[in-house]
């Protein structure tokens, strides 16, 4: 009598293992195929880090002092422009520049929105599996085209209507920041090259 | 003078560095320059205006690079964003 039930519990200990196996492998199977995607993408958050911190380092010796200070402290960098807006009675418009976002154009005097234009620096050989460089190198690299030719890189771009991409009641918000931020900072030189580049243009 | 270029994950890295007076590392430069050009980069030049100010400048040929530049930074050609 116990060596026929110890008989049918191993049968069924066997049968309930057959049962249970394929799901399990299923389970298995998808922990692993969650995981995989990371180890392709070959993302490494240190690594990234240390290439954001070059990149900072090289952003800093690039730009002037002032517009470093603003990225270090607003996240974010303003640029006069040169192209002057006819809407606004001639008066140029100023550019901000955020991390793999669109360039920002907007009138200084009023802070009028006037659009977002859209433009990437895709790295196509994609080194560690990504196509983005570092935040500050991509604020770098717009800060080279719109310093370098502003016309070129404004022809190229996507125009958007301002709050495709970024609300604008950040952009508000930014501005305002902006405007404190200049307000309490020691930059002179900054504002007066700032106010000579609008009235010169103007 | 120092050619950099921008590289996801990395950031700048140095292609090639060199003096212009010493014409076998000149030719080095402009060979690593044309290399980065035909991959499809940009290179933009920083400079300080005479008062003072930096600014930066394209180049798309190794001639157009001021000679006392100091670095010549390359980086992926701009594509209109799409979204």
């Amino acid at each position: 009598m116990l060596l026929a039930l110890a008989t049918s519990a191993l049968v069924l200990l066997v049968l309930l293992w057959q049962l249970a196996l394929p799901p399990l492998r299923r389970a298995l199977a998808r922990r692993g195929g969650a995981s995989r995607p990371v180890a392709q993408d070959g993302y490494d958050p240190g690594r990234e880090l240390r290439a954001e911190q070059r990149a900072r380092r090289l952003l800093r010796s690039c730009v002037n002092e002032e517009e470093w200070t603003m990225y270090r402290d607003l996240g974010f960098l303003r640029v006069w422009g040169t192209q002057v807006i006819a809407a606004a009675d001639g008066a140029p418009c100023a550019y901000l520049i955020y991390p793999h976002l669109p360039i920002v154009a907007y009138l200084p005097q009023t802070g009028v929105l006037l659009g977002e234009y859209c433009v990437a620096f895709p790295d196509h050989t994609r080194p560690y599996g990504s196509p983005h460089l570092p935040d500050s190198d991509d604020v770098l690299v717009k800060w080279f085209a719109l310093t370098a030719d502003e016309r070129g890189l404004i022809a190229g771009a996507n125009m958007h209507l301002p709050g495709r991409q970024i609300a604008p009641k950040r952009l508000r918000q930014d501005l305002a920041r902006l405007a404190l931020w200049e307000s309490q900072s020691s930059w002179p030189l900054a504002r007066s090259v700032g106010g000579l580049t609008q009235a010169s243009v103007a | 003078m120092k050619l950099l270029r921008l590289k996801p994950g990395h950031g700048e890295v140095v292609l090639a560095e060199g003096d212009l007076a010493v014409p076998e590392q000149e030719a080095e430069l402009i060979a690593a320059f044309r290399r980065e050009l035909d991959a499809g980069m940009c290179a933009a030049v920083p400079t300080t205006t005479a008062l003072g100010r930096r600014e930066a400048e394209m180049v798309k040929n190794f001639q157009d690079v001021p000679r006392d530049a100091e670095r010549v930074i390359f980086f992926p050609r701009a594509a209109g964003g799409a979204r």
